[in-house]
């Protein structure tokens, strides 16, 4: 071809694309279930399932973090990839624009809930 | 044509460059018998109707690729698509999307050209072997790993298929990836590593979103989606591995 071949750094894009997708397809369900209905409604569940000293220690315990910290982000981070080739997809090529917009805000995100997460102890 | 002869009517875009602004459609009422091919439909056009109708053909039977036709809409071969799944209703035959139209359905093929060459679509041999040192030998697993994907006849169906393509026209695309990796996985190919920049580039994979068109059209069930997917794998490993393996994967 042409011009000399430049490396795509998609790659980092679509590992996290892939994590997410992974993820959210495995526990995202489950997730919404729990959140959003049993302990709302009191199924199944204890009512003080997500009390506030219940989450705060969750959050503080090392692998609670962990997972709080990977879905929040990976979610994210899936959800701006897909955007972004949506946005493409349906003729919208807003090109770096969109691509600093899209994955930003997953990175902001990302940096929000490291910071939370660190702030809220051990 | 007698009273009883039934016709179909087929709707060809027609576009000669020299006296067309841009391309129009011309309606043809053609003598329908049911084992009419598409094909067969706009040959006799050409050869009853109008003689400056210009198209690609050769074998009529979905081996030499040449024939590649949107056909309502829809790529496919119109040597093995017939106007008795269409009749009585109008079909609408036009050249495949995607690409510029040279003349009628004949579409422009260069930038296709270009990319097959740039794959390097032969065997790079591993390592130089004398006459006397005998063939390669391959087993049967061997050839099972790319057997399915040296089936492709570019037909370019794949290409008209996939809207990726259609938005960025350096994607190199279904067909020249799924022959890139035919000869990647190939076990007496040793080209890999050449042909991995191209994979790996802005051009290369991660242009395709998933679609799975591309292999949906193929006469041939290269499954063209496949080996993109597979290589994106691939690029990606090869992506984040090349810092530990300095030797293996692109620049």
């Amino acid at each position: 071809m042409k011009a000399p071949l430049k490396r795509s750094n998609a790659p980092i894009f679509w590992a996290l694309f892939g994590a997410g997708g992974m993820l959210s397809a495995l526990l995202g369900p489950m997730l919404v279930f729990i959140t959003g209905l049993a302990v709302p409604l009191g199924l199944l569940l204890p009512a003080d399932t997500m009390s506030y000293p219940k989450m705060l220690a969750f959050a503080q315990n090392f692998i609670g973090k962990g997972f709080i910290f990977a879905i929040i982000a990976l979610f994210l981070w899936h959800a701006a990839h897909r955007i972004f080739h949506s946005l493409h997809d349906i003729g919208i090529h807003a090109g770096t624009g969109a691509k600093l917009l899209c994955y930003g805000s997953a990175m902001l995100g990302t940096l929000i809930a490291a910071y939370a997460l660190l702030a809220i102890g051990f | 044509m007698s009273d009883m002869q039934k016709t179909i009517e087929i709707e060809v875009l027609r576009y000669h460059p020299e006296k067309d602004k841009e391309p129009h459609r011309q309606v043809f009422e053609v003598p329908f018998t049911d084992d009419m091919s598409v094909l067969q439909g706009v040959q006799y056009i050409k050869d009853y109707l109008d003689g400056s109708l210009s198209f690609r053909w050769s074998c009529r039977m979905a081996i030499c690729g040449s024939c590649g036709m949107m056909i309502n809409g829809i790529p496919n071969l119109s040597c093995q698509t017939f106007l008795r799944d269409y009749y009585p209703a109008r079909v609408r035959v036009e050249a495949l999307a995607h690409f510029p139209i040279e003349r009628d359905l004949v579409i422009n093929m260069e930038g296709f050209i270009e990319k097959l060459e740039s794959i390097q679509p032969y065997i790079i041999p591993k390592e130089e072997r004398t006459l006397a040192q005998g063939e390669y030998l391959q087993t049967p697993e061997q050839l099972n790993a790319y057997e399915q994907f040296s089936s492709c006849i570019n037909c370019l169906l794949c290409y008209a298929a996939c809207p990726q393509f259609g938005l960025n026209s350096s994607f190199i695309g279904p067909a020249a990836t799924a022959l890139l990796h035919r000869y990647n996985v190939d076990s007496r190919d040793g080209g890999k590593a050449e042909r991995m920049e191209l994979i790996n580039s802005e051009e290369g994979v991660f242009n395709c979103t998933a679609v799975g068109y591309c292999s949906e059209v193929c006469p041939k069930h290269v499954d063209p989606a496949n080996a993109v997917n597979q290589n994106k794998t691939n690029s990606a490993a090869d992506y984040f591995l090349r810092f530990l393996a300095p030797k293996g994967g692109a620049k």
